[in-house]
């Protein structure tokens, strides 16, 4: 068992990060009081933008590329979300309707790109991250073996954005005018916050993980883009609300369903998993996740304001 | 409310006009023509009657999901399960439609049914978990299409696996069709079939439901203001539930449509796009089933002349997809457009004082 487990251990950090980066994008997004169904759509167009970037360059640039990739995803991820903000706070729409607009915009404007660029649709990099052991750390009995063999910078990446993102959240100034924007906005307002700023803020950093994450993928387990990053962002805005809006609790539900995903993708190897009818494996954490819901409904944590377009006039 | 109504509609049409130009640029961006390739999307889509059948029936899971959508949207939900619905639909239609063996009128309509039945159910959790835990449905509806998803993708293969490919399952026997000879041979064998009248009868049945029946209003009550309807006696709870499950069986009945209509079997491992376009349909048609309708049938004409026009020129046809999300988005900030049509009316109002408002204008600045 203990085996098994270090083995797949790799594969479902691995799957967890792009989860995680994805949904603190979110925290911030709905932190803020803006619902961003645009998720999926951000780490396509992260996902599209890193293998552009990094397939021109990594022939001039081998190992920089992938960096500068990251970076573009990030930006194009920010820049797309700005679609976003300016219809759920300058225009007051829908947030759930202008997020799928552009879920569906990302989806198909990238492979129209794409396919326009490569003519197959498809961008392939040859070179993705490789995995590394941490010198020292990776010796520790158990513990070194689980989480400092075999990983890749982009984990401690994000991991060092996880924390960043707490202490900026929690226990900065800034934090708490952002929070208060998605709590109570004309509270925030009449304290001299910006709301209109705050929330332009937040819905570009949730674009810019969000594309982050997207890059992620393309350089850690994918290395080819193909127009779908298959729902992972709609996963991570439900991990968000797993993880009842915060940090620690969203590190918790992106792992919990980067676990179970990883186990059901390696059930067939595995003799003691394989008698589990597959039906069940993949359907577990859905079905767990409408349980959590279920549970935690009677007193959820979600911002106050969440979703709602601030109106000034409103007290 | 005429007035009011004329300019929705105007306002939707000032999206697809957006949209389109949109699209025009991108084609022009890719280095070709877009007059040329507008002509032959739309030529794609309508140049004979063959043609037009093939529009009308991809349009027709288009607007049962579209309906799905619009109704939900009407009680104040938000339906974004109905890929997930249309894959249970479809899934139990199939089922049905290979097991059974009888005379093709009942068969038939034991398979719509079980489709319809399929979908309600699918429906029914995101509502009763809406009603009775207040939990969002767009995050239970999500839930539910994952686990249609694999669903399908266990179930096809170990029950009603194909032929030759595992990842399909056995092609539905002719008695199970909604594809009807006398039909087919009308439009010159083209993919048309009874789903797209029974897309129709659904889109009058909803629209009187919404618009004559005491349910229809309370639906409606409960979506404009919940707090409101309750204190008026409407049971908002089971509005809700009642609303989610007609939602659900509309779009298992576009499953139906699709996988026992359109096509003549089920594949695994894919989730029906039409689920998602349905929002697209619904919003552009102002979520009034009339309007879905049309809106539906515009989005058909995009999606069947796409291969056409990706034939004909060198444009890849994700231009169809895109020009329909382009449109959404304008749909969406149409706050946008209709400021400047205010603005646009006023002055014209005010007739002969129109370059006293300008003057007035520049020097008021931004408001």
């Amino acid at each position: 068992m203990w085996d098994i487990i270090v083995q797949i251990f790799p594969y479902a950090i691995a799957y967890t990060i792009p989860l995680l980066l994805t949904a603190l994008g979110g925290l911030y997004s709905e932190r803020s009081g803006v619902v961003n169904i645009g998720l999926e759509g951000l780490m396509v167009v992260g996902f599209f933008g890193g293998a552009l970037a990094i397939s021109k360059l990594e022939a001039f640039l081998p190992g920089t590329a992938i960096w500068i990739g990251l970076l573009a995803a990030i930006i194009v991820g920010g820049l797309f979300a700005l679609l976003h903000a300016f219809a759920s706070i300058n225009l007051n729409a829908n947030q759930v309707i202008s997020g799928t607009a552009i879920n569906m915009i990302a989806g198909s404007l990238t492979i129209f790109l794409a396919r326009h660029i490569t003519g197959s649709g498809n961008i392939r990099i040859v070179h993705g991250l490789i995995r590394n052991d941490i010198p020292g750390l990776s010796q520790i009995p158990v513990i070194g073996k689980l989480f400092f063999t075999q990983t890749y910078a982009t984990t401690w990446l994000s991991i060092a954005i996880l924390l960043f993102s707490w202490f900026l959240l929690y226990k900065t100034a800034f934090g708490l005018r952002l929070r208060a924007c998605g709590e109570h906005p004309q509270a925030a307002d009449s304290a001299g916050v910006n709301v209109y700023r705050m929330r332009y803020i937040a819905v570009m950093t949730s674009g810019a993980l969000a594309g982050l994450a997207g890059a992620v993928i393309l350089v850690t387990y994918s290395g080819e883009f193909n127009g779908s990053v298959s729902g992972l962002g709609f996963l991570a805005l439900a991990a968000l609300i797993f993880g009842q809006w915060k940090p620690l609790g969203i590190l918790g539900a992106t792992f919990f369903f980067g676990l179970a995903s990883t186990i059901a993708n390696v059930s067939q190897a595995v003799p003691s998993l394989a008698q589990i009818p597959g039906i069940i494996l993949k359907c577990f954490p859905y079905v767990v996740t409408l349980i959590v819901l279920v549970m935690f409904s009677k007193n959820s944590q979600a911002p106050k304001a969440d979703g709602e377009p601030y109106d000034k006039g409103k007290r | 409310m005429k007035v009011k109504l004329n300019k929705d509609y105007l306002l939707a049409l000032v999206a697809v006009v957006l949209g389109l130009i949109a699209g025009a640029i991108l084609i022009a961006i890719t280095g070709n023509n877009p007059l040329e390739g507008y002509f032959y999307l739309f030529r794609g889509g309508l140049m004979n009657i063959q043609r037009i059948g093939d529009t009308l029936a991809t349009a027709t899971p288009l607007i049962l999901t579209g309906l799905s959508v619009a109704f939900a949207f009407k009680t104040g939900l938000f339906n974004i399960g109905a890929a997930g619905q249309m894959l249970i639909g479809g899934l139990c239609a199939t089922a049905v439609g290979l097991s059974l063996d009888c005379s093709k009128p009942i068969l038939l309509t034991l398979v719509v049914l079980s489709a319809i039945l399929g979908g309600a159910l699918w429906g029914a959790v995101p509502g009763y978990l809406k009603a009775r835990f207040n939990v969002h449905e767009v995050v239970s509806s999500i839930m539910m299409n994952w686990i249609a998803y694999w669903a399908v993708y266990y179930i096809v293969p170990a029950y009603f696996k194909g032929q030759f490919l595992e990842t399909e399952s056995r092609k539905i026997p002719a008695a199970a069709s909604l594809k009807v000879d006398w039909l087919m041979n009308l439009f010159n064998g083209s993919y048309i079939n009874l789903g797209f009248f029974l897309a129709v009868i659904a889109v009058i049945v909803i629209a009187f439901i919404l618009n004559k029946t005491t349910f229809g209003y309370e639906l409606k009550a409960v979506g404009y203001n919940r707090f409101a309807a309750e204190s008026a006696g409407i049971i908002a709870n089971q509005s809700i539930l009642l609303s989610m499950v007609l939602a659900g069986a509309l779009a298992g009945l576009g499953g139906a449509a699709f996988y026992v209509g359109y096509a003549s079997n089920i594949q695994i491992g894919v989730s029906p796009s039409q689920g998602f376009d349905g929002i697209a349909v619904s919003l552009l048609g102002l979520n009034s089933p009339w309007g879905v309708l049309f809106a539906a049938i515009f989005f058909g004409v995009l999606q069947s002349g796409k291969g056409f026009m990706n034939a004909m020129t060198s444009i890849p046809p994700e231009i169809a997809d895109t020009i329909i999300a382009t449109i959404i988005y304008f749909a969406a900030t149409n706050i946008l457009i209709e400021r400047a049509w205010e603005r646009l009316r006023k002055r014209k109002n005010k007739g002969s004082a129109l370059k006293k408002d300008l003057k007035v204008d520049k020097v008021g600045g931004a408001e």
